[in-house]
């Protein structure tokens, strides 16, 4: 599960990492209301930087952050953002909506030193099946551009699993960002502290970029992303709560609540399959057949006539596809069972105007055709994967 | 021969009594697996499918002498179990659970490093060595005794890719699916030694999915190593960047781990690589008999 990076932010302070304060609004009046409560000593002469809440990186690029030098300017600028179209690199040509905005202190204030920006996350390492941690005195850009570029600016940590980070090791990624004096203190102590929240929270990746020394020497996370592991969710109930839909495609939100793995995309062939890896094959050869995946969809090992009911429906809202390929592999769950209910759905949901292609394979398989050829519907079936392919071209062309 | 099961292994189920557990319990002892038990916490006397149950997974090894153990346990308590059984001292864990969290994996995986064990899955279908030994949850009737060996990382894809092979006349030595997570305890570099080794196996097919770079290391071994032919494919050919899956694992980020750097990589190890599914037995039916490999 992804979050904003307001909640971000919220969960790493919880942990005691210094963070950019700022007040989350859904309107103007909040905006307005939130930046003039921001600064302890009052919003006379301050600085504030409004920050589009969306789940995509690259705001900045698609003008979703934006520094207001006055109330009246957060007032015109908020207005701007909130309901705008943001379209960043991460997002695609669509773009988001963008239904919240953070109002943020202004950390790049002068000082005795210059501010500076820093990289710093914690992931998986696949490989080694262990934590790593990335790190790079190149913070602020994307981190992928650093690394193709300047490879020798990435430092890497790999991390203990049963010890955790230990205290050298933060002295050596500090030392090596080239943090010196008071500064350097702060990013020991910042580091391990996100290290801490990392585990704790049970996160997939956690991302601090910019890692911001300021003119005063301090080190605060300006940005913060949260990927939360969505297996581990059921010991973090709290955070549940942090989910937001309206970041989520209308139609994957209905899935989910059928318990149905869906994802939308834009091609023209539906699909409905049973296991995720299948699933991905039965795209792939939807490509090779000359036409394009309009969803991936698993339904799990069960396939019911309900699950199969629920998957027609998300895909025919789907207006862009003139066809659905269905492909189970019955082992445990009979073909014919399955056949039964997809003769089911397909009465019950009534009239269907494109072609469907049911490619049934394993226990009973023959008996399903079977039945799926005498129900008097307008299906063909299929039982190997290469009659499969065949039928959605013949259903294209 | 085969790899790592056969119809010496003696079974015990964690997670028996349980509805999946005594499900595919069921199926394994009617396949002829040697189920000689089961362990359920706190059932210990009691007998289910007119085997013993035991408490923990020590009493149940000792008792039986079993070597092979499949965890049937839910999500939140998978990890425990797995290091229970490596604490046990099985030589085969297969771990059928799928939404383990991954933080949980990393210390199972690293409890069982030092030990003499191997793990296969989580997320995962198990494996079969056929008419021998069924440890998973895959229907038994798709396979016939044979000598092609298979490695996946999916589970209906796997019973994809071994009816094509019987329903050509062929057969599989052993088939192992080793899950889609991204921490798990067989990678197919693990597996593709075996077969490498297999006296049985002539040749082997690998299923990957994008994400990681699982399949690069062993296609990278392979090409140096690899004395038998190898037929490859990878789903996801055509998954946006980014999104996820299904597969907890099935994430590309940044380039790396995308179908087509993996079939990139594994052609040019000398791996033959399918681009659709409905392609896979055939192509690893037309190797071997290039290499006059043809005996079923």
């Amino acid at each position: 599960m992804n979050l904003h990076e307001y909640q971000a932010k919220e969960i790493i302070k919880g942990f005691g990492v210094p963070i950019q304060e700022g007040i989350v609004a859904e309107t103007v009046e909040q905006a307005i209301e939130g930046a003039a409560k921001l600064y302890p000593d009052g919003p006379d002469g301050k600085w504030f930087i409004i920050k589009a809440q969306i789940h995509a990186g690259g705001r900045g690029k698609g003008g979703g952050v934006k520094l207001a030098k006055s109330l009246a300017q957060v007032e015109e600028i908020a207005g701007k953002i909130l309901g705008m179209t943001l379209v960043t690199p991460q997002t695609g040509p669509e773009g988001k909506v963008v239904h919240k905005v953070l109002v943020a202190q202004d950390m790049f204030y002068p000082g005795a030193s210059e501010p500076k920006e820093y990289y710093l996350s914690i992931t998986l390492d696949r490989e080694r099946g262990r934590d790593v941690l990335i790190a790079s005195a190149e913070g602020g850009m994307s981190i992928e551009e650093v690394a193709e570029e300047h490879p020798d600016k990435i430092i890497r940590e790999s991390i203990d699993p049963m010890l955790g980070i230990q205290p050298f090791q933060c002295r050596k990624i500090a030392f090596k960002m080239g943090f010196t004096g008071d500064a350097f203190k702060s990013a020991v102590s910042f580091i391990a502290k996100i290290y801490k929240a990392y585990k704790a929270t049970d996160c997939s990746l956690i991302e601090i970029n910019p890692m911001l020394k300021t003119s005063d020497d301090k080190i605060i996370a300006v940005d913060c992303k949260i990927n939360l592991d969505d297996n581990a969710l059921f010991r973090h109930k709290d955070y549940e709560a942090m989910r937001d839909i309206l970041e989520e495609a209308p139609l994957e939100v209905e899935a989910s609540q059928y318990n149905l793995n869906y994802i939308k995309l834009d091609g023209n062939v539906g699909c409905m399959v049973n296991g995720a890896g299948l699933a991905m094959a039965t795209m792939d050869m939807i490509q090779l057949s000359g036409g394009e995946p309009a969803n991936f969809l698993d339904v799990g090992g069960g396939a019911s006539p309900e699950t199969v009911e629920k998957g027609f429906r998300i895909i025919l809202k789907d207006p862009n596809v003139k066809a659905i390929l269905v492909n189970i592999f019955g082992g445990i769950v009979r073909c014919d069972r399955v056949a039964n209910g997809i003769v089911e759905a397909y009465k019950i949901i009534g009239d269907i105007q494109i072609p469907i292609i049911v490619r049934l394979q394993g226990t009973n398989a023959i008996e399903a055709a079977k039945i799926i050829n005498e129900s008097g519907l307008k299906v063909m079936s299929a039982i190997t994967l290469e009659e499969a392919a065949n039928k959605v071209k013949e259903a294209l062309a | 021969m085969s790899i790592l099961v056969n119809k010496n292994s003696k079974v015990i189920v964690q997670g028996f009594t349980g509805k999946e557990g005594s499900f595919h319990a069921s199926q394994m002892i009617e396949y002829g697996t040697q189920v000689v038990g089961g362990v359920t916490p706190g059932k210990s006397g009691e007998f289910h499918l007119d085997r013993p149950v035991f408490n923990t997974v020590e009493d149940a090894v000792k008792a039986t002498g079993a070597d092979v153990s499949i965890i049937f346990v839910p999500p939140a308590f998978a990890a425990d179990a797995i290091m229970e059984a490596a604490d046990a001292g099985v030589k085969l864990i297969v771990a059928i659970t799928e939404g383990i969290p991954v933080n949980d994996m990393i210390y199972a995986k690293e409890f069982i490093k030092d030990r003499n064990v191997r793990l296969i899955g989580p997320n995962c279908p198990g494996l079969i060595t056929p008419d021998e030994c069924k440890v998973g949850i895959m229907p038994g009737f798709i396979h016939r005794k044979g000598r092609v060996g298979i490695i996946s990382r999916s589970g209906t894809l796997t019973y994809e890719a071994v009816n094509q092979i019987t329903q050509l006349g062929y057969g599989q030595s052993t088939a192992v699916g080793i899950g889609g997570d991204p921490v798990n305890g067989s990678s197919h570099l693990d597996i593709m030694r075996l077969f490498n080794e297999d006296p049985d196996t002539d040749g082997v097919i690998m299923i990957g999915e994008i994400g990681g770079s699982n399949e690069e290391i062993c296609a990278e071994w392979v090409r140096d190593n690899m004395k038998k032919p190898v037929v490859g494919f990878i789903a996801g050919q055509t998954a946006p960047p980014g999104r996820r899956m299904g597969h907890a694992g099935a994430i590309i980020s940044g380039g790396k781990g995308t179908a087509a750097e993996k079939m990139r990589v594994m052609s040019a190890c000398g791996i033959e690589v399918v681009k659709s599914p409905a392609d896979i037995g055939i192509a690893m039916v037309s190797l071997l008999k290039s290499k006059g490999l043809v005996s079923a």
